[in-house]
């Protein structure tokens, strides 16, 4: 039998075609002009707070966006590894997260919340990262499990990021391997209070520094 | 086929005696007659399944690529194996002869930095295209740096 030639070669998928979006998302997503919206509302309620009484005000309706931003904590569907089974369990009708007002919802772009549930591999963090830049502000993050706190068993492999906080800032680290649906709720109800404390700064934390 | 009958018709094609053990028969091969072998199992010995196809790093003594193709009914398992000359990364492809070779010739590119000399599609399955070195290589440092997460 004759060893046949090898067949032609397939073309690859060539990333740089995408680079207009990458740019676009990047343009909008960063906002190198600044928020203006947010300046002037910022502005706004500054103006407010230093009108005689006017703190009431501004104090009490913090309080009020606190509680509806806490009240209404949506994650983002984002699964990456087996503590994404944990995650579907705690969002499922037994331990039932939706009685908190969380709705796992499938787009970034309507979500507050995205729990990395999973080991974070060098090729997925970029990905990772464009999720969450297509979150709107504010926007939290809930590591979940060994391996996003810190790379878990596989840290010393050749190909994991030792830690989801290299990539976005983190707000409630859930040890466990996996979670149960009860540490992962305890944890979110962490994030409850969290947000519930949550001021307006103008910036986000930037991840941990990198040795 | 039984075993032992092919393990005389590969004595007397490629002068090489194949161990046996029950059905199991163990090939060491030249890299020079590496795609001429697989397309003798597949057409004569009907070895039609391939199994899988991988690396072992010997450090300096060179790479060693192994491959498992079966007959499942007869039943007969040829596990062929070749030895690299120390430094040496080219290899025979076998997609000519098993189409299903592609990914895990791919694959063992992409681990241990065997080039498959003719393979229609050889780059990165699993790493990114930007990684560099090859990690189930023994020399591969665990820490080596890959920016910015590392």
């Amino acid at each position: 039998m004759e060893v046949k030639r090898p067949l032609p070669q397939i073309p690859a998928p060539v990333w740089s075609e995408f680079k207009d979006l990458q740019e676009w998302e990047k343009h909008h997503q960063e906002r190198p002009g600044g928020d203006k919206t947010s300046e002037a509302l910022a502005s706004i309620a500054e103006a407010i707070h230093h009108f005689p009484g006017g703190w009431i005000v501004t104090t009490s309706t913090d309080k009020i966006f606190n509680w509806a931003r806490k009240s209404s904590v949506w994650p983002v569907t984002f699964g990456l590894a087996c503590c994404a089974i944990e995650m579907m369990a705690t969002f499922a009708s037994r331990f039932d997260v939706e009685r908190f007002g969380m709705v796992p919802w499938a787009s970034p772009r309507h979500s507050d919340l995205m729990i990395v549930s999973g080991t974070v591999t060098i090729k997925m963090a970029p990905m990772l990262k464009r999720i969450f830049d297509q979150m709107p502000d504010p926007k939290w993050v809930v590591s979940m499990g060994s391996c996003a706190n810190s790379g878990g068993p596989f840290r010393h492999g050749y190909h994991v990021v030792k830690g989801v906080d290299r990539v976005v800032p983190v707000d409630v680290y859930v040890p466990g391997c996996p979670p149960t649906p009860d540490s992962l709720m305890y944890g979110l109800l962490k994030l409850q209070e969290q947000v519930a404390e949550f001021q307006k700064t103008g910036a986000r934390p930037t991840p941990t520094e990198l040795p | 086929m039984t075993p032992a009958a092919a393990s005389s018709l590969i004595q007397e094609r490629f002068a090489v005696n194949a161990t046996v053990t029950g059905t199991e028969l163990g090939v060491i091969l030249p890299p020079a007659r590496w795609g001429e072998f697989a397309a003798f199992a597949k057409g004569t010995l009907g070895c039609t399944y391939f199994n899988w196809l991988t690396a072992v790093d010997w450090k300096e003594q060179g790479l060693e690529v192994l491959a498992r193709v079966e007959d499942l009914g007869a039943p007969l398992v040829v596990t062929m194996r070749t030895r690299l000359d120390p430094g040496a990364t080219h290899c025979a492809t076998l997609t000519g002869v098993f189409r299903g070779a592609g990914w895990m010739e791919r694959e063992c590119y992409d681990m241990f930095g065997v080039v498959f000399d003719g393979h229609p599609d050889l780059r990165r399955i699993l790493l990114g295209d930007d990684w560099e070195g090859y990690p189930l290589r023994k020399d591969y440092a665990v820490d080596t740096p890959h920016a910015p997460y590392r």
